[in-house]
């Protein structure tokens, strides 16, 4: 698979980072088509095992995108999922499976161009692998 | 409450060398409490291995199943469908846990995910500390209810070494609290200082026969 299809699965919080990318669309900024937008209440709501499921089912890449630290609307959802994605990262690596391919992204809900560039920078990550 | 940490994911393959259909089996209990081997480990070592066989263009076909304990012979006779599906069964149980399985499905190969480590309690989240070394000759009575034989590093049964840090640290581990000085302020606070000048003499350890039996009487 060349990098420009290979899946990137982003799990995206409703209060910021899908809000983002539904302003990405309405302001027409294109971002590749190869990522997959998951709809989750908070950040905090992605466990250790969706993200192993998501690279099980060949994603190369994983996105957790949530609110900017300090905004979690519960509080401590954003933090729970940068020491999720940690621990994930590490166990990928003892599969064999390197390179930073899960990334914590905090956002604000108007951070289209944001959203864009981040979808941009894991392509291009995969694209060297 | 046993409390086990998962072996690393390089030797657990090693060991199921061979073997294409693995069952992954968790317990509800100790090994839940402590993360290592409850619904959500089996979960992730299972997805590692698929992973993991999948790299190597060795796809293995794995099945999970928790049972509520696995040292309880009725609740693992619960997996025998599942168990004849497999060449292997991989348990992430404590010790106790992989032996019932493996007296009752003698006919196959079983492998322990785990290491079994000690009985102990939580400290704080994600932090379990030995409390108990089960030596069968308890002694908790006089020492305010806190264990020398474990919680003191040399097991000291007659006060503290001598070695005992600033601030009450232990002398072999500074992050470690002196299990005497403990004992020292817990009998203070029960006016029960006196404990501390009496003698006691050597300790049994010799109280349980290996391998431990108890027959209880029904009550």
């Amino acid at each position: 698979m060349t990098g420009q299809n290979k899946k990137i699965i982003a799990f995206c919080c409703a209060e910021s980072a899908y809000r983002a990318a539904d302003r990405a669309g309405r302001l027409g900024i294109h971002y590749p088509d190869n990522v997959r937008v998951i709809r989750v209440p908070c950040a905090g709501r992605v466990s250790v095992l969706h993200i192993l499921k998501a690279f099980e089912k060949g994603a190369a890449g994983v996105l957790v995108m949530g609110c900017q630290e300090g905004a979690c609307r519960h509080l401590t959802g954003n933090i729970r999922a940068k020491e999720r994605a940690k621990y994930a990262e590490d166990l990928l690596k003892e599969v064999g499976i390197n390179g930073q391919r899960v990334k914590v992204v905090n956002f604000g809900p108007d951070m289209a161009q944001k959203f864009a560039r981040e979808i941009e920078e894991m392509v291009e990550k995969i694209k060297e692998e | 409450m046993v409390i086990a940490e998962r072996k690393p994911l390089g030797e657990i393959r090693n060991m199921l060398a061979g073997y294409k259909r693995i069952l992954v089996v968790g317990c509800g209990t100790c090994v839940t409490i402590c993360w290592a081997g409850g619904e959500k480990e089996v979960g992730i070592l299972s997805s590692q291995l698929r992973l993991a066989s999948s790299k190597d263009g060795n796809e293995l076909s794995i099945i999970e199943a928790v049972v509520e304990r696995q040292c309880e012979k009725e609740m693992v006779e619960e997996l025998r469908d599942k168990v004849q599906e497999v060449d292997a069964i991989l348990s992430m149980g404590c010790g106790v846990g992989v032996q019932t399985i493996a007296d009752i499905f003698e006919e196959k190969p079983i492998f322990p995910a785990l290491n079994t480590t000690f009985i102990g309690m939580p400290e704080a989240e994600g932090l379990w500390t030995e409390k108990c070394g089960a030596c069968g000759d308890c002694l908790l009575y006089w020492t305010g209810g806190i264990c020398p034989v474990v919680r003191c590093a040399k097991g000291l049964l007659n006060g503290p070494c001598g070695g005992t840090r600033k601030g009450g640290k232990c002398e072999i581990d500074p992050e470690k609290d002196c299990a005497w000085v403990l004992i020292y302020r817990r009998l203070e606070r029960q006016g029960r200082l006196d404990l501390m000048r009496k003698y006691y003499e050597p300790k049994n350890y010799r109280a349980v026969k290996r391998p431990g039996k108890v027959q209880a009487m029904q009550a």
